[in-house]
């Protein structure tokens, strides 16, 4: 009896997640999948892309430089050993913009800005804010999550090139400044290094895709959040775990497509 | 409703964001726009081109004039040619002028050293679609080792 409880309830979790997927997708169906009205979206837009993007500036830029400066300090320190010092510049600039970029900057995204849309949302849907709106024949999908939406998946990737250029001019702070490297040296490696194609662009793919999932994630956890306060703060720490674990394991596969062969 | 400071910061933001991309577009992967600046193709074939890459650079004294475009094996004598683009403002190279690979420090990259070559009534310019046929080919560590060890051996015998 108790194996078949163990089975049926496996069968429980598997028919949850896959709901929950096709619940998540449908939201987002809902909120993207229409023709947008830019006269009442932008407003809406303007207002979240402050929200979410012009308040996490501060956090990105403050550890985009340090994390910079720490890469510098610590591949110095090594590189100093083999004489090759000078390499400073590539190892600093292509390890932030192929991971330490994307891959931060969408898990302190998802702490600064994904929990903040979570609660948001979550309190929304606790108070009826949601169904009173649909009473009022507003479809929340397009006035709530629709905006938010928009408004992470364009500024995580802004915020990623922010990170890795303040990171950049911070390693060359730590480097040149501190250590003592030659600038013209530093520059010229590192631009002789860095490709267009290879990185750039990749750096910009990889945060879309992390900026599409972080975003999803957090809209989704609020939108079907148990209505108390528990259920808020479990969601809001379920958006933080699952978007980071996401992230992580994305990272992973992609880095695997674009760098693997 | 939106303020105006909100449409403002935002503006900011998306400026910022921008001006990231510049930085990271021009300033760190150092693309080169097109500003009209025409180039002139030169071919040489080498006998070993060692760690020599795409997009390596061809320096004159130090001073990069063009960038190796292509790197492909000649079908039928089986040894590489280098095709390489040379801006137009450099056009002043005679055909003795030779072309050898080098490497920066010790460890660094390679790259085209091309050494202009003497010139008189006789030798006219190289000019687009020329071949160099004076080319000498990379110092590869391994032969380097395997010549000093073969001469220290028959130096005992």
């Amino acid at each position: 009896m108790s194996l078949i409880d163990h089975i049926a309830n496996l069968g429980r979790n598997a028919i949850a997640l896959v709901a929950g997927f096709g619940r998540a997708g449908l939201m987002l169906w809902g909120a993207i999948a229409r023709v947008p009205n830019l006269a009442k979206g932008t407003p809406l837009l303007i207002r979240q892309l402050y929200v979410v993007g012009v308040q996490s500036m501060v956090i990105i830029l403050v550890s985009g430089l340090f994390i910079g400066m720490v890469l510098a300090l610590q591949g110095y320190n090594i590189l100093v050993g083999f004489g090759t010092e000078d390499s400073l510049g590539p190892m600093v600039a292509l390890s932030l913009l192929r991971e330490l970029g994307p891959v931060v900057t969408a898990l302190l995204f998802a702490g600064r800005a994904g929990s903040a849309l979570t609660a948001e949302i979550g309190l929304m849907k606790s108070t009826e804010q949601l169904s009173s709106l649909e009473m009022m024949a507003v479809d929340p999908l397009r006035q709530i999550i629709a905006p938010r939406f928009w408004a992470g998946v364009i500024s995580l990737p802004l915020l990623a090139l922010m990170f890795t250029a303040v990171g950049i001019y911070g390693g060359h702070l730590v480097g040149v400044e501190w250590k003592g490297i030659d600038s013209g040296s530093f520059w010229s490696i590192l631009q002789s290094s860095v490709e267009w194609r290879q990185d750039i662009v990749n750096c910009l793919i990889k945060s879309t895709v992390f900026a599409v999932v972080v975003t999803w994630i957090a809209l989704y956890r609020g939108y079907q959040v148990i209505p108390n306060p528990e259920g808020i703060s479990k969601a809001t720490t379920q958006t933080v775990v699952q978007s980071s674990l996401a992230v992580l394991a994305l990272d992973f596969l992609l880095t695997a497509m674009m760098f693997g062969s | 409703m939106v303020t105006r400071k909100i449409e403002i910061l935002v503006g900011l933001f998306l400026l910022s964001g921008l001006a990231a991309f510049l930085v990271l577009v021009f300033n760190v992967a150092n693309v080169d726009v097109k500003t009209g600046q025409s180039q002139y193709t030169l071919y040489a074939k080498f006998s070993n081109i060692g760690g020599l890459k795409v997009r390596s650079p061809v320096k004159v004294g130090g001073v990069v004039v063009g960038r190796v475009k292509a790197i492909t094996l000649d079908e039928q004598s089986l040894l590489p040619v280098v095709e390489m683009t040379i801006d137009t403002q450099y056009n002043q190279f005679p055909e003795t002028s030779s072309l050898s690979i080098l490497t920066s420090g010790l460890l660094g990259e390679q790259f085209l050293g091309l050494t202009p070559g003497f010139y008189d009534e006789d030798i006219a310019m190289l000019v687009d679609g020329d071949r160099i046929d004076d080319t000498h080919s990379a110092l590869v560590l391994e032969d380097l080792i395997g010549q000093f060890l073969y001469s220290v051996k028959s130096k005992d015998d």
